[in-house]
């Protein structure tokens, strides 16, 4: 079972690498809108500190749903979903196989790049170390849960908008404990609890998402 | 070991496509599933392997319903749709090996270059699949057939579109040989195409009629 599971992944690694450029633009996006920030409200040292871990974490969260629709769509269209679904593994094995994938090409870059840009906003390192701890954690949250919204909208015209206001209100806790985390470690109460709740998250999430993915992939080929 | 579909009817967007139908393929059976355009073949083979759910009936495989079966059954099915299912950006041999991977199947490298020899792709087997033409691209998807352990039901739609004459006869051979070998096969053509090797069913779908147009 973890050897197909590791099959999907390569196979997903493998089809992004072929298609760099999809990858490269939600990052690039990231970037970009990150450093809008600064030029927007205005260059105030203390502001910018107090807004960044906010920020990158909107930021991020909006990147993440630049490449959700493309999670299933591609597959939809050419054919291989429905051979998935027929196939002689667990489809929710498969659909982790590909959140996993998914979060690996546009989740993993954005927690490397975030640091840097943290920087940029003249957050302390220590502040940079829990921000980037909790989008370790709760990047693949969304990852998992916008599956299930990639595949509620497969096959719908204008599914890219739907797919947004179905998985960002659904991504609010993250955010939440994610942005609070830098905060509560700048005030001195630690990180601990916020980081724990995420993870805690992320293990709901890793167990019951991909069953969720999996009825509505059957119920979008049906 | 059986494929039975009983009192099988399906409704697309409200337009009844067919209703009553009985179907059962048996070991070294082949159905062949004749019928005009949009007259509901595709749904029925989606319907046989599972795809989607019958609006009523039953589909059961070795007595057991389809949807309690799932990993089971599908253990047993090879279903080649329409859409050959490959990545444009694969290659062949990479299509194949990671389509039977995803599949369940175990396959190997060395297989899948095997299986594209058998239907005449090797020269094709490292180009990606976007670069193939229709007919090649429909090779490489029924390659899927000389994969080692193949499944025992086939269920096929429309196979021999867009292969030519020397591939057509090659599929041929190969389906009669699965057949004679105790595999069951359900497919759909518009080619005259009769498969040997077991024991052949038709079974002919009808244009719905439009209701409104009663004669007075």
């Amino acid at each position: 079972m973890l050897r197909t599971l590791a099959w999907v992944i390569r196979r997903d690694l493998l089809l992004a690498f072929r298609r760099r450029a999809d990858a490269l633009g939600a990052l690039c996006f990231f970037a970009i809108a990150v450093s809008l920030f600064p030029l927007g409200v205005g260059p105030e040292p203390a502001l910018l500190r107090s807004l960044a871990p906010g920020i990158l974490w909107v930021v991020a969260l909006l990147a993440s749903m630049l490449s959700l629709g493309r999670l299933f769509a591609h597959d939809f269209a050419d054919g291989t979903l429905e051979q998935m679904l027929l196939s002689a593994e667990p489809l929710p094995l498969i659909v982790l196989g590909k959140a996993a994938a998914h979060w690996l090409v546009s989740g993993l870059p954005i927690v490397l790049l975030a640091p840097l840009l943290a920087l940029l906003f003249g957050l302390p390192p220590d502040a940079i170390g829990v921000l980037v701890a909790g989008l370790l954690v709760g990047t693949p949250v969304l990852s998992l849960v916008g599956a299930i919204g990639a595949a509620l909208t497969l096959g719908l015209r204008g599914g890219g908008v739907l797919l947004t206001l179905l998985v960002l209100p659904l991504c609010v806790p993250v955010l939440i404990f994610g942005a609070g985390a830098v905060g509560a470690q700048g005030s001195g109460v630690g990180a601990g609890a916020h980081l724990l709740l995420l993870g805690g998250l992320l293990l709901g999430a890793v167990a019951l998402t991909p069953w969720a993915s999996s009825a509505a992939l059957r119920i979008a080929l049906a | 070991m059986a494929l039975k579909g009983s009192r099988l009817a399906c409704v697309r967007g409200g337009r009844t496509l067919f209703e009553g139908i009985e179907v059962e393929v048996g070991a070294g059976e082949a159905l062949w599933v004749q019928g005009d355009n949009g007259s509901g073949k595709t749904s029925l083979l989606r319907l046989l392997c599972g795809l989607s759910a019958p609006t009523l009936g039953t589909v059961q495989w070795c007595g057991q319903d389809l949807r309690r079966l799932r990993e089971d059954f599908h253990r047993e099915l090879l279903y080649i749709g329409h859409a050959p299912g490959l990545k444009d950006e694969l290659t062949a041999a990479e299509n194949l090996l990671l389509g039977a991977r995803l599949a369940g199947r175990r396959a190997e490298a060395a297989d899948a270059e095997t299986a594209l020899d058998r239907v005449g792709l090797r020269r094709q087997a490292r180009l990606p699949a976007g670069r193939l033409s229709q007919g090649q691209r429909r090779r490489v998807a029924l390659a899927r057939l000389h994969l080692p352990r193949a499944p025992r039901l086939l269920v096929l739609d429309e196979p021999f579109a867009a292969l030519d004459a020397a591939a057509s006869g090659h599929l041929e051979a190969v389906l009669a040989h699965h057949l004679a070998s105790g595999g069951s096969i359900v497919y759909t053509t518009h080619q005259t195409q009769a498969l040997r090797g077991g024991r052949l069913q038709t079974l002919r779908l009808a244009a719905q009629r439009a209701r409104t147009a009663l004669p007075c």
